[in-house]
């Protein structure tokens, strides 16, 4: 199925996936506008450091989310580009910036399972569970999650040295 | 909702608006026939109308008060404030049920029936003559509506109806409604009017099928123009065709509601036309376009999205310029520039389509005036300058609620009751004034007031009471500070909380709303002679001329409102131009300290570096002296002026104002972001949060305290020129007051000097000038001759632009120039230095000093 059948058909049951360093990441697929390639990108100062900056989707200024740094991951070094999936949350597009976007996948029901204890607490923040897949974990992003990025650090940017 | 209805409840709420308008202009000024007329149609019209759509309470109500406007219009009866008042009760139950129809489709059950009873008393009491009416017809200038004797036909007889003026040979009748003007033809009038001044007796038959139903009034105007004679009709046809082609000043009330023959609601004559009515002229002469064939109600969304999509397009055309710039392609280029030229056309055809004159806002200030003044015990006279400047119409609604507030305050607070007003010597009626104007490409809108004025220090007296600021902070301002204290949150002077301006909201919540779409609003007051606020607007929001400025090889858009220069200083300058203070640099822009802040260090790069050279106690300078030419972009936000020092400067573009996402808008530096021509994106800075992040007020206020002390002592003064006012203080101690320092030179008459509050002051200009004798500041032994001179007391005006303050000396002397060095000696703080001037030892002055030294105590108290 084409990423465009799996918007149109509106399910929750179906995730687009995507790709961030060794994880696969599954976001609703009603929830995903388009995928992008990488594109030029204005940095915004004093914002959050998950903020990667903004971009312009014909006409439209959305926000990107570096996710690798969003979950404390290395930042890459292959030299690729990553891609947009921009995402519809209530009132805005947010972009969030991945390796590489998978396949539309539907996993069975009883597959799921929510995270577990062990899970760091920011890892059981960001995701609501997991689909245990044939070949890998599919953690199921919570798009709530997106809002509470906030940064105490631009506070202290602002604040100026004594 | 039943789309007649619909367009009932659009056109009557205007006319309403209109009615509370021309009541109170009404009550100012009785004898008025054309606002009697207006008045009555717009009743007329709303109660035919009611009574077609089956409104019982909004006929009934509006009978009761059209049958006692109709009393009032022939002069049975005398307009009282009673009536007034009970007029424009009607209005406001109508406005009620209006909303209760909106709403629900239906009125409410309120009961009326009072009301009703109220007018009827009302019209019982003191009827005239009846004879008296008839007696005031004859008296019409051209445009002045003057009805027509009354048929005795009652109001609602539904006949055609014949009328003529029998014994007079004149029929006046109420100027042509929009429609009429329009459905007028241009060329039509003139022979018209030609043929009916002669026969000096003109039928006023009416007919018209409900779609031109205004065409008979416009007959009737042009047969009320030509009655003067044969002789005048020629050059007053002009003037008909005039108005019927421009339709100018066409009354906005008077519409005629579709498929309601309207014709009668702008006939103060009583009729009732049901369609049947006559005419001399055959509507098929009636001209091809009519004021509802020419215009059109639009939906206020559709037109701002409309404007959203041009915003788009002047984007998308700036886009290809830019892209065409690389061209090399002859035609590519001509068509770039077509469209340019389009899109910039279009651009400005949308923004008028959303312009609307100041009026629209003005309309219910009359009414909330009059309402006002009468709860207060004060008389008021409203004069309104300016109504017809335009303001988009987004705007316009932005300014309403902070305009009422204004106009409010000024009622409330501003002036006073007549007794104080004869007390101080002014007039019983208060006046109070609504100004707009144009200035450097935006609107100023002032409401000014000649009351009491503001007294700083009842503002302090407050501010400090309320926990507003401390005593400490009061010490540090200038009487134009304390004034602006009124817009700290939590301030609010009223002293009982007053159901009109003790509602909570203050003046701070009018300065947010202002400053939300980009304005700014200014205070100035002269105590005992009034207040003006003084706000001012962009003419329009969507698309702002900005300045493209570049940082860390980004760019960010800095919009032209804030913009006032730019300065570019040349390594070598550094050293001449820069100066440091308590921390932070400052630049001296033609003689001012200009606050610098590094647009890099506010947008918190390098913080590391930034500690880095904050600890090595240089900064800008050393940057400077290694490095090119650095630009400073001067930018200003309310009265703080700001120096902001960026990478590069890359010109002007039109910018569309983007709304930030979540993560972003909450970031002060910024007020929006931008695409740009080459379809970057680039952020718009906000430079008030750009000022208060670099704690640029903080700076200011240093460097303002400091300033005074800059200008005399320090490395630059020595190096310097410098201009000395030489003066002599009691028997022979020179003294210098740099010439930077003086804004006048004077002389008083002794007896001119009073005391006031402990100390000398000076009636100078309608304000108290405070008095410093320079003797006692310096410890001079008072010369014998000081005050007993011919000619007055020589006195220095020192002002800072906020405070005044004359210091009397004992003669002045000259004015010398050259270069001083100036060594410190001494102990007094009110002395920077001495030096040599004329072979004399001479101190220079600190002036600001001497006037702390001598405003501390008085101010505390």
């Amino acid at each position: 199925m084409s990423l465009e059948e799996a918007v149109i058909s509106a399910d929750a049951q179906q995730y687009c996936t995507f790709r961030v360093d060794h994880l696969l990441i599954g976001v609703e697929v009603w929830r995903v506008q388009e995928v992008i390639r990488h594109q030029p990108m204005t940095l915004v100062p004093l914002a959050p450091p998950e903020v990667r900056g903004l971009i312009n989707l014909r006409g439209q200024i959305v926000t990107t989310i570096d996710v690798r740094h969003w979950l404390r991951l290395e930042p890459r070094d292959d030299g690729g580009q990553a891609m947009n999936a921009v995402l519809r949350l209530d009132d805005e597009a947010v972009s969030l910036l991945v390796d590489e976007a998978g396949e539309v996948v539907s996993p069975a029901r009883d597959t799921f399972e929510p995270l577990p204890p062990t899970a760091s607490e920011r890892i059981r923040r960001l995701f609501s569970g997991t689909y245990k897949l044939p070949e890998h974990l599919l953690l199921v992003l919570d798009t709530t999650a997106i809002s509470t990025i906030t940064s105490g650090q631009r506070d202290a940017a602002l604040r100026r040295p004594a | 909702m039943n789309e007649i209805v619909q367009e009932f409840l659009v056109e009557t709420s205007e006319n309403l608006d209109q009615l509370d308008q021309d009541l109170v202009a009404l009550e100012r000024d009785p004898s008025s026939r054309e606002l009697l007329a207006s008045i009555f149609r717009t009743i007329h019209t709303v109660k035919g109308t009611t009574g077609f759509l089956g409104f019982r309470r909004l006929e009934d109500v509006s009978h009761a008060a059209e049958s006692l406007l109709s009393d009032l219009r022939d002069g049975r009866l005398v307009l009282s404030r009673a009536r007034t008042d009970v007029l424009l009760e009607v209005v406001d139950s109508i406005r009620g049920l209006l909303g209760a129809i909106e709403a629900t489709g239906e009125e409410d059950d309120r009961d009326l029936s009072a009301l009703v009873e109220r007018i009827q008393v009302l019209q019982r009491d003191e009827p005239n003559e009846a004879e008296e009416s008839s007696g005031r017809v004859d008296a019409p200038a051209v445009g002045d509506v003057v009805p027509a004797p009354r048929a005795s036909a009652p109001v609602s007889e539904d006949a055609p109806v014949v009328e003529e003026a029998p014994a007079r040979p004149k029929l006046v009748v109420p100027p042509p409604p929009p429609f009429a003007r329009a459905v007028a033809p241009a060329a039509e009038p003139a022979p018209e009017v030609a043929k009916a001044a002669p026969a000096r007796k003109r039928r006023a038959t009416k007919q018209a099928p409900a779609t031109t139903a205004a065409v008979p009034a416009a007959e009737l105007a042009t047969a009320a123009l030509g009655t003067p004679g044969p002789a005048d009709a020629a050059p007053l046809a002009p003037v008909v065709v005039d108005a019927g082609a421009s339709g100018i000043d066409a009354p906005p009330h008077g519409d005629a509601t579709p498929g309601q023959d309207n014709a009668a609601g702008e006939q103060p004559t009583g009729e009732q036309p049901t369609g049947e009515q006559h005419s001399e002229h055959p509507t098929g002469t009636a001209g091809p376009t009519s004021v509802g064939e020419r215009s059109v109600r639009v939906d206020v969304d559709l037109l701002d999205k409309i404007m959203r999509q041009v915003g788009e397009l002047v984007l998308a055309r700036n886009q290809i310029s830019s892209h065409a710039g690389l061209s090399q392609d002859q035609s590519l280029h001509q068509t770039v520039q077509r469209l340019s030229m389009i899109v910039s056309e279009l651009q400005e055809g949308v923004m008028k389509t959303r312009m609307q004159p100041v009026e629209h806002l003005w309309n219910k200030v009359p009414r909330v005036v009059r309402d006002l003044s009468a709860m207060f015990d004060k008389q008021v006279r409203l004069e309104m300058e300016g109504g017809e400047t335009e303001l988009d119409r987004s705007l316009l609604e932005a300014v309403k609620d902070p305009l009422t507030h204004l106009v409010r305050n000024a009622i409330d607070h501003g002036l006073e009751t007549p007794e104080r007003r004869r007390a101080a010597g002014k007039s019983e009626t208060g006046t109070m004034t609504l100004r707009a104007y144009h200035e450097g490409g935006q609107v100023v809108l002032e409401v000014a007031d000649d009351g009491a004025g503001i007294d700083p220090q009842k503002i302090a007296a407050v501010a400090l009471e309320r926990q507003v600021v401390t005593s400490a902070e009061l010490n540090q301002m200038s009487e134009r500070e304390l004034v602006d204290l009124v817009f700290r949150p939590g301030f609010s002077t009223a002293k009982a909380v007053t159901n009109v301006s003790g509602r909570g909201v203050g003046m701070d919540v009018v300065r947010t709303n202002v400053e939300r779409i980009g304005g700014t609003i200014d205070l100035l007051s002269t105590p005992g002679a009034g207040t003006t606020f003084r706000v001012k607007i962009p003419l329009t929001l969507a698309i702002v001329p900005a300045l493209l400025v570049g940082c860390r090889s980004q760019r960010y858009a800095i919009p032209q409102a804030n913009l006032l220069e730019l300065v570019q200083l040349r390594p070598e300058e550094a050293g001449t131009h820069l100066e440091r203070i308590e921390g932070a640099t400052v630049y001296r822009l033609r003689g001012k300290l200009l606050p610098l802040v590094r647009l890099e260090e506010v947008l918190g790069f390098a913080p590391e570096a930034t500690a880095l050279r904050r600890a090595a106690g240089d900064d800008l300078d050393v940057a400077l002296t290694s490095g090119e030419a650095t630009t400073i972009v001067v930018v200003q936000s309310d009265d703080l002026l700001l120096g902001v020092v960026v990478d590069d400067v890359f010109g002007t573009e039109e910018i569309v104002v983007k709304p930030l996402g979540q993560h972003v808008k909450q970031i002060p530096v910024f007020a929006g972001a931008t695409i740009l021509g080459d379809g970057g994106v680039a952020l718009i800075l906000d430079v008030p949060g750009l000022a208060a992040a670099a704690q640029v007020h903080e700076v200011s206020r240093n460097v303002a305290a400091a300033q005074a002390a800059r200008d005399l002592g320090g490395q630059t003064l020595r190096a310097e020129q410098s201009t000395f006012v030489l003066l002599r203080v009691g028997a022979e101690r020179q003294v210098a007051v740099p010439l930077t320092s003086v804004s006048r030179l004077e002389e008083a008459a002794a007896d001119a000097i009073e005391h006031a509050g402990g100390r000398l002051v000076l009636q100078y200009r309608g304000e108290l000038l405070p008095l410093v004798r320079l003797e006692e500041v310096l410890g001079e032994p008072p010369a014998a001759t000081a005050g007993a001179r011919e000619g007055g007391v020589p006195l220095v005006v020192y002002s800072d632009g906020e405070r005044h303050l004359g210091l009397v000396a004992s003669e002045i002397l000259d004015i010398v120039e050259g270069v001083f060095d100036v060594r410190q000696v001494g102990a007094s703080s009110a002395i920077v230095g001495s030096t040599v001037v004329n072979g004399h030892a001479t101190d220079v002055l600190d002036v600001r000093a001497a006037l702390e030294l001598t405003e501390g105590s008085s101010r505390v108290a």
